[in-house]
């Protein structure tokens, strides 16, 4: 299989738990550190005026590790699109720093941020608007090389696109096409195409199948997958879906408010999560199995998103949660390694209560885990993880209580 | 209400839907069949121009004809054919009797209006109700969607509300009039998880409460193990599976569902390849011969290339009939076994 360099990377994950973050296997292609990203609100016509800024990106820092996929999720409004624009420089981060292989990208201009952009690329969400539809399949995919012409020289760009063409699945004698020849699945790898067009290392995925059908959405997240092992990509992969998150990822961060509020593997976030809102996202997915009906814990959050504009101070998710203290609104939690937790629990999480939630799993769902665990990392692994867990499901008699109430008061909205 | 038992509140007969289009004649819906009781969930599922919303605009009455129209079929709303009833018995009906909840809401709401006009209207139209009337009435239903501070809200304007509260107040101009059958097509669509777990969960409260016929039109296949109690699986403008819930994600007996199925990421299978359903859905305008999936099924032979499989009752092993299970695939049998 053709990710087996990003499932090693994962698999080895847990045994790297104990070491300092970030992942220490293999070296940081992009270091983000207290990113920001605020866009001023201004008022009057002639004087504008700074009234307040919607604070989209604020503060947030991670490591995207070479070959890895890093998953990003969260609602909409939560910055993740906009992170997305500030790592590629389409907008310029207001503080902090980016730094691509260890050297300083944010605030790059000219010259110098052109050299940086051809090794990180994108692929945009909407494969109806992103595509020009004046211009053929040809003109769209080779436009990078008449920015970049050292990579493909003049005579060669035919060939190297008709190669990209081939690469992602299509015809190329689809060259000569119009965008509107071709169905959404076709055109999002049309996008791909163009985003590997100049050889890049980097990948900004945003929302890559999210306007895809579903028979569709696996077919271009089978050629994403393929295509990493195939070119050695790092993909930073942005969206909503949390399944098809936690299928291509090797690392999962979760975004709320402009700020990352969980970090760790796929397995550390969706089965030992220990942020409030991780755990009431993951449980608002509707799982596709009627069976789960009846026996499935939901926290149903209450209330919106409050404004980016003005968030709540301390921990920005304190107005919907559940475990909300006095300190919540004092203090803000940091993202970082809760001491008190054991396991696959230890991760970043940015809560002052971190802890993870109690769910009765079904015996068919622990075999899945189990044997999913055993597939992917072989059966030592599968005693460690399965191990260590045991004894975080025995938290004691108050802790299951106290969820328990907290359960029933959170089930009744508002 | 009215219902006589064993009828259903609304049975739709081998309808079929036509677009008269530049390029040729494009057929959305050929031969749809279904039933909905009172208090039953019907989710229609299907892919984007697999005629699922086309079906509920059509029992809503609300194409534009032309360029749609309507060779054949009946839409029985308790036993009365709506297709040939007069202009003014359905207007009755719409509205009042059937309502819809549309995807977008804030496309769906006049911008210039405020939600309690607008919920009023239903009110000052079909009842009669004096403005003031209506505006108390609207505070109370945006009091049950469960719309905090209704009453101060009542005169604020669709951009003010978020899109789970304009939601909200779609579900709760749907529910003005007590209808007996809501259509909701991708009510959840455009919201984010935990707002949808919100909208879902009132939706499906509310029509326990009421007693309601519920069509949920949606691509999402965890949604619908989630509320519905039977489920009709759509492709190219035919239905190829109809079965309750529980069956249907147990052993799926159309290669199609299959295949819907098995593209779901699952678990056991991080660091697989996924399944993927090879091909596109057909163009409308050229729908093949035979079996309208067969150039991406693959237990497709020349049977399947040359007759049209018809809805079939799914039958168990034992020769007994699977109650509401049925298969348009020649090979059912097979399918359904394949585990």
């Amino acid at each position: 299989m053709t990710t087996d360099g990003a499932t090693a990377l994962g698999a080895a994950q847990p045994e790297e738990a104990a070491f300092a973050q970030p992942v220490s296997c293999g070296e940081p292609i992009l270091q983000v550190r207290d990113l920001v990203k605020h866009f001023p609100l201004t008022r009057g016509v002639l004087f504008k005026r700074q009234v307040g800024a919607v604070k989209a990106v604020d503060g947030v820092s991670f490591d995207l590790v070479k070959g890895e996929t890093l998953g990003i999720v969260g609602e909409s409004g939560c910055g993740k699109s906009t992170l997305a624009k500030v790592l590629m420089n389409l907008e310029p981060a207001t503080a902090g720093s980016v730094k691509y292989k260890g050297e300083e990208i944010s605030g790059l201009r000219g010259s110098a941020l052109k050299a940086v952009r051809r090794n990180i690329q994108m692929v945009f969400q909407d494969p109806y608007t992103s595509l020009n539809p004046r211009m053929t399949v040809g003109d769209i995919i080779g436009e990078p090389y008449e920015i970049h012409p050292e990579v493909a020289p003049k005579g060669q760009r035919k060939t190297a696109v008709q190669d990209l063409l081939d690469v992602v699945g299509l015809n190329p004698e689809y060259i000569n096409r119009y965008p509107h020849q071709f169905s959404g699945g076709q055109r999002q790898r049309i996008g791909i195409a163009r985003g590997l067009a100049l050889k890049p290392e980097v990948i900004i995925c945003d929302e890559p199948v999210s306007a895809l059908d579903v028979s569709v959405q696996a077919q271009v997240i089978n050629l994403l997958e393929q295509l990493q092992g195939e070119f050695d990509l790092s993909y930073m992969f942005i969206a909503h879906d949390l399944s098809i998150v936690r299928h291509i990822s090797d690392r999962v961060g979760v975004m709320y408010l402009g700020k990352m509020v969980e970090l760790g593997s796929d397995a550390e976030i969706y089965d030992h999560a220990t942020h409030p809102y991780t755990q009431a996202l993951l449980s608002a997915v509707p799982v596709p199995d009627p069976t789960a009906r009846e026996r499935r814990d939901r926290i149903v959050l209450t209330g919106d998103v409050p404004s980016p504009a003005n968030p709540p101070s301390g921990c920005r998710f304190r107005t919907r949660c559940w475990k909300a203290q006095d300190r919540c609104a004092v203090e803000e939690p940091l993202l970082a390694r809760p001491a008190w937790l054991t396991g696959l629990a230890v991760h970043d999480s940015a809560c002052h209560f971190a802890a993870e939630r109690e769910i009765e799993l079904s015996a068919a769902e622990r075999e899945i885990e189990l044997s999913a665990a055993e597939r992917e990392i072989g059966p030592r692994a599968a005693e460690r993880e399965v191990g260590p867990s045991t004894p975080e499901r025995e938290i004691g008699p108050s802790t299951a209580e106290r969820q328990e109430n907290e359960g029933g008061e959170t089930g009744t909205p508002q | 209400m009215t219902t006589i038992v064993g009828m259903p509140l609304l049975d739709v007969r081998d309808l079929h839907v036509e677009f008269v289009t530049r390029d040729g004649v494009a057929k959305a819906v050929n031969g749809v069949n279904y039933r909905v009781s009172a208090g039953e969930t019907l989710a229609v599922l299907g892919e984007s121009g697999s005629g699922k919303s086309v079906t509920a605009q059509a029992i809503m009455g609300i194409l534009d004809m032309p360029p749609a129209r309507i060779p054949k079929g009946q839409i029985l709303f308790k036993g009365e054919d709506m297709l040939t009833m007069g202009k003014d018995a359905r207007r009755k009906i719409r509205g009042q009797k059937i309502a819809m909840i549309f995807q977008d809401a804030l496309s769906s709401l006049n911008p210039v209006l405020s939600v309690g006009y607008q919920l009023g209207e239903m009110f000052r139209a079909h009842r009669g109700a004096s403005h003031k009337d209506a505006k108390a009435k609207a505070v109370e239903l945006m009091d049950r969607v469960r719309i905090p501070a209704a009453a101060q809200r009542v005169n604020d304007y669709p951009h003010q509300f978020s899109g789970g509260m304009r939601q909200r107040i779609m579900i709760a101009m749907a529910l003005a009039l007590e209808p007996d059958l809501i259509i909701a097509d991708e009510p959840t669509t455009a919201l984010d998880v935990t707002v949808q777990a919100q909208v879902m969960d009132l939706l499906a409260e509310l029509q326990a409460e009421y007693h309601m016929g519920l069509i949920l039109i949606t691509h999402d296949l965890g949604v619908v193990a989630d509320v519905a109690d039977k489920i009709a699986v759509m492709y190219a403008g035919q239905i190829v599976e109809t079965a309750p819930v529980h069956d249907l994600y147990a052993a799926p007996a159309h290669p199609y569902t299959r295949g819907l199925l098995d593209s779901i990421p699952r678990l056991d299978q991080k660091g697989q390849e996924l399944f993927a359903i090879k091909g596109l859905p057909p163009n409308l305008l050229r729908i093949p011969p035979g079996c309208p999936f067969n150039p991406r099924c693959p237990r497709a032979q020349d049977i399947c290339r040359r007759t049209d499989p018809p809805l079939t009752q799914v039958v168990a092993d034992d020769g007994e009939p699977v109650l509401g299970r049925a298969s348009a695939c020649h090979f059912w049998k097979e399918t359904l076994r394949d585990d």
